[in-house]
């Protein structure tokens, strides 16, 4: 879907992108994930033609992005910035008309859309009228999202999305985000430097470090098999939430213990992960729930204990 | 009851025609000027908003005709420009440039740069995102330049009057010249009237709804563009010969209002100053003008006097006029500033304002070495005494005389001198003189008549000669004011017609008269 081969920024002896490549499939979540500095806001900008590379090629649907008009590749891509960049002396209807209007689509077609997507974004058709000033912080980053889907690119780019939202803002906007239809077709680029966010809605991290690309891989394989001492120093502090965050039931699906239930009923998904099932188990009376495995149709019951001593049992294994 | 005690009202009544047509000039020429000011300075002020390297010095150079005061710069673009509407409009133009460029600058730089990407982000071109992000967002700061050139213009354009451009400012220039209070109100309040409205119907709009922004943009250029049109109503009959007057002269009985009482001259008049009115008819702006007959520039110019046969200009013999007040202190002050009388004659005065006015030496060497020559001059002794302030009024002449007075008492007594210079025109110098900010000016016996005390025609009929009118002045200037005439000084500065010589010997004009007879002849 998206190629990069052999890219770099140079400003002067500045090299903020230092000859990365990475691909990233239909559908799929990537995460440049870093500090400041490491060159990921800089890799995201090339893939729109932002910022023009020093060297290297950008494939987007097998066609290398320099043979379009910027205007016109920027058009088929969806983008969402920290700040919204919402217009102030638009309306939240205009802002999100303005790639329609740009691709001049006609009126009603506008509208529908508009509407389908104000009620996917849990916004109120009676924002509509609104100027972005008169919007709380959440509502704005949804306005922002809205107006980068409107016209459905198949690539959405994302520059700390959430990065400005106060923390309790930006749980429940991610989680939503992790829910929305609308985004499980997309592939998706996504920066943060917020390390529990990229694991959270990353398929697959980039972990960048002064230009370069240190790791790149699912969020297990970088708790469990980190390529060096940075991968392991930059998870250190959240190590343990991560783990929580990152291990599916999949993953110890047979390191649990066969313990037979009664019903398949309630029954949760075995996609669900470690920190997920922890939340539902304490959240029972009777401090166990039910799992299915879609596969093969096997039940499980679980216990806090043994859901505890089964990961325990994971992280031994696969930190030989 | 004379002119100056009738009201205010009143006056702007009997006006009322002039009044309204110079309003109408004045609220055209701000916003001719402004149209093009926002024509050139907005896209300027986009282009180095672009390409910021440029910022420096454009804002500069904008920021140079800022400083260039407004009398001098309309002094430059006369042999340019010419006088009348079009070096009016370029120097109104060159003011307003600089609030409209660094506000435009100024605006566009400052739109979010957030705002910025997400427009190029979402694939608008260069254009789109000029039109439709920078400049709706940089609207409120690119209007308060609109604002503050608009204001600038309506204070500058009363200048205009100076160079035959019309305006409010003849009103107010005459005023001054004048000493007419009621004359300088009825041009002064219109025009701050004028600023205070335009200045708040602009923040209204200023403050309007960012969403109304766009409506404004879209009706600001017709709303300037008919407020422009106002110069075009009141558009002055074209005649055979073009007279240039000063405000002055315009309202004073023995001036324009006595050509046309007396002699029943009818010609096409425009208003300008007398700094640039020589240059203008030699540079054939203008046909007909009101000099002095001892200017320099007479010389200088190749003009000639036109003969004033039935006698509307009384005599202007100069002399120093002195508060009583400053005799009794300065007991030598008399006798020192009674040294010159006597020495200059009319052609002499010519001569030295020639050289000050057109060689352009300094009045203080002319000054020096004229009492030289006649063996008048004594180095500075040591000023141990109190200050004589001298003052004068703003041309060469005046200038010079100054110059010998400061001279005189150095030389002669051990008083000090301060002199101001320069005090605009002669209500200037009377009200300083008046409320003891100067001890003394040279003033002309024909002003003292007519300006100050205002003498009804009764009175001005039995002042026959140049004796009579000098006593005459001397015993009231006493009695009403307490002021002193010491002796003349020997030149009769006396207004004058003036025409190129050339051209009064090919169509054969040497009277007023003569250029009655011709401007009536088919």
């Amino acid at each position: 879907m998206i190629k990069v081969e052999h890219l770099s920024k140079h400003y002067g002896k500045l090299h903020a992108v230092d000859g990365i490549s990475f691909e990233v499939n239909e559908g799929e979540n990537l995460i440049l994930l870093g500090t400041s500095g490491c060159g990921k806001t800089t890799t995201l900008k090339m893939l729109n033609r932002l910022i023009e590379p020093t060297s290297g090629k950008i494939f987007i649907n097998g066609r290398n992005i320099v043979e379009q008009q910027p205007e016109e590749l920027r058009r088929g891509i969806g983008y969402v910035l920290q700040d919204t960049g919402l217009f102030p002396h638009y309306t939240v209807a205009e802002n999100i008309a303005i790639v329609p209007n740009l691709l001049k689509w006609d009126k009603k077609r506008i509208a529908d859309r508009t509407f389908e997507l104000v009620e996917k974004l849990n916004l109120s058709r009676s924002h509509l009228k609104l100027y972005p000033a008169q919007l709380s912080g959440g509502q704005q980053q949804r306005v922002g999202l809205a107006r980068a889907l409107v016209a459905d690119p198949s690539v959405l780019l994302m520059d700390e999305p959430f990065g400005a939202l106060d923390p309790v803002t930006r749980f429940n906007i991610r989680q939503e985000f992790k829910d929305l239809d609308e985004l499980k077709r997309k592939t998706i680029i996504m920066v943060t430097h917020d390390v529990q966010e990229a694991f959270e809605l990353g398929d697959r991290i980039c972990l960048m470090d002064k230009g370069r690309i240190v790791q790149a891989g699912t969020p297990v394989e970088l708790l469990f098999k980190p390529a060096n001492d940075f991968v392991t120093g930059f998870l250190k502090e959240q190590r343990l939430l991560l783990e929580f965050k990152a291990v599916t039931l999949n993953d110890i699906w047979d390191l649990l213990p066969n313990i037979k239930t009664r019903s398949s009923k309630n029954a949760i998904n075995c996609n669900c992960t470690v920190w997920e099932t922890l939340k539902i188990i304490t959240s029972q009376k009777e401090n166990a729930v039910a799992a299915t495995n879609p596969i093969n149709k096997e039940t499980k019951t679980i216990t806090f204990t043994q859901l505890m001593s089964t990961f325990n049992q994971y992280q031994n294994s696969e930190a030989v | 009851m004379n002119e100056g005690q009738q009201s205010l009202f009143s006056f702007m009544r009997q006006e009322q025609d002039k009044l309204i047509s110079q309003t109408l000039t004045h609220i055209g020429l701000t916003f001719i000027s402004l149209i093009i000011a926002v024509a050139i300075g907005l896209p300027l002020g986009i282009l180095i908003a672009n390409k910021r390297k440029l910022s420096g010095t454009v804002l500069g150079i904008a920021g140079v005709f800022q400083t260039i005061p407004s009398i001098a710069l309309l002094g430059f673009l006369i042999p340019v420009l010419g006088i009348g509407a079009k070096p009016a409009i370029f120097a109104l133009l060159l003011y307003a440039l600089l609030p409209i460029i660094r506000n435009t600058y100024t605006g566009i730089i400052e739109v979010n740069p957030a705002i910025k990407e997400a427009a190029k982000a979402m694939g608008m071109g260069y254009w789109q995102i000029l039109f439709q992000v920078d400049i709706p967002l940089a609207m409120p700061v690119i209007l308060a330049g609109i604002r503050t050139a608009t204001v600038i213009n309506v204070g500058v354009a009363t200048l205009a009057s100076l160079i035959a451009a019309g305006g409010l400012g003849e009103f107010i220039f005459g005023g001054i010249s004048l000493n007419n209070t009621n004359m300088i109100l009825a041009g002064a309040i219109p025009a701050a009237l004028l600023a205070i409205i335009f200045d708040f119907l602009l923040s209204q709009v200023q403050h309007l709804n960012i969403k109304r922004v766009r409506d404004v943009t879209m009706a600001l250029p017709v709303i300037l563009l008919i407020f422009a049109g106002f110069y075009l109503i009141p558009s002055a009959y074209a005649g055979k010969l073009t007279a240039g007057f000063t405000p002055e002269f315009m309202g004073r009985r023995d001036g324009d209002l006595g050509l046309r009482d007396k002699y029943g001259l009818k010609i096409h008049t425009v208003v300008i100053s007398d700094a640039v009115m020589y240059k203008a008819a030699y540079e054939k702006h203008l046909d007909v003008i009101s000099g002095y007959s001892t200017d320099g520039r007479l010389k200088a110019y190749d003009l000639v006097v036109l003969q004033d046969d039935k006698g509307i200009f009384p005599p202007y013999y100069a002399a120093p006029i002195v508060s009583a007040e400053a005799l009794k202190k300065f007991p030598q002050l008399e006798s020192t500033l009674n040294m010159l009388s006597g020495h200059i004659t009319d052609s002499i005065m010519t001569e030295l304002n020639y050289r000050v006015d057109y060689l352009h030496q300094s009045p203080e060497k002319v000054a020096h070495d004229f009492l030289v020559d006649k063996g008048l001059f004594k180095p500075a002794t040591e000023a141990t005494g109190e200050t004589v302030r001298i003052g004068s009024k703003i041309f060469g002449e005046q200038y010079i005389l100054a110059e010998m007075y400061t001279m005189l008492i150095r030389g002669y007594t051990n008083y000090n001198v301060s002199t101001k210079t320069g005090l605009g025109g002669t209500k200037i110098c009377f009200e300083a003189l008046t409320n003891n900010q100067i001890d003394l000016y040279p003033e002309y016996t024909g002003t003292g008549l007519l300006v100050m005390l205002q003498a009804d025609k009764s009175i001005t009929d039995t002042l026959t000669d140049k004796d009579k009118v000098y006593n005459y002045v001397k015993q009231q200037f006493k009695t009403k004011y307490n002021i002193e005439w010491l002796k003349p000084i020997g030149f009769n500065n006396a207004y004058a017609l003036m025409m190129r010589k050339k051209q009064a010997n090919e169509l054969n004009i040497q009277t007023i008269s003569d250029l009655k007879r011709y401007l009536e002849s088919k």
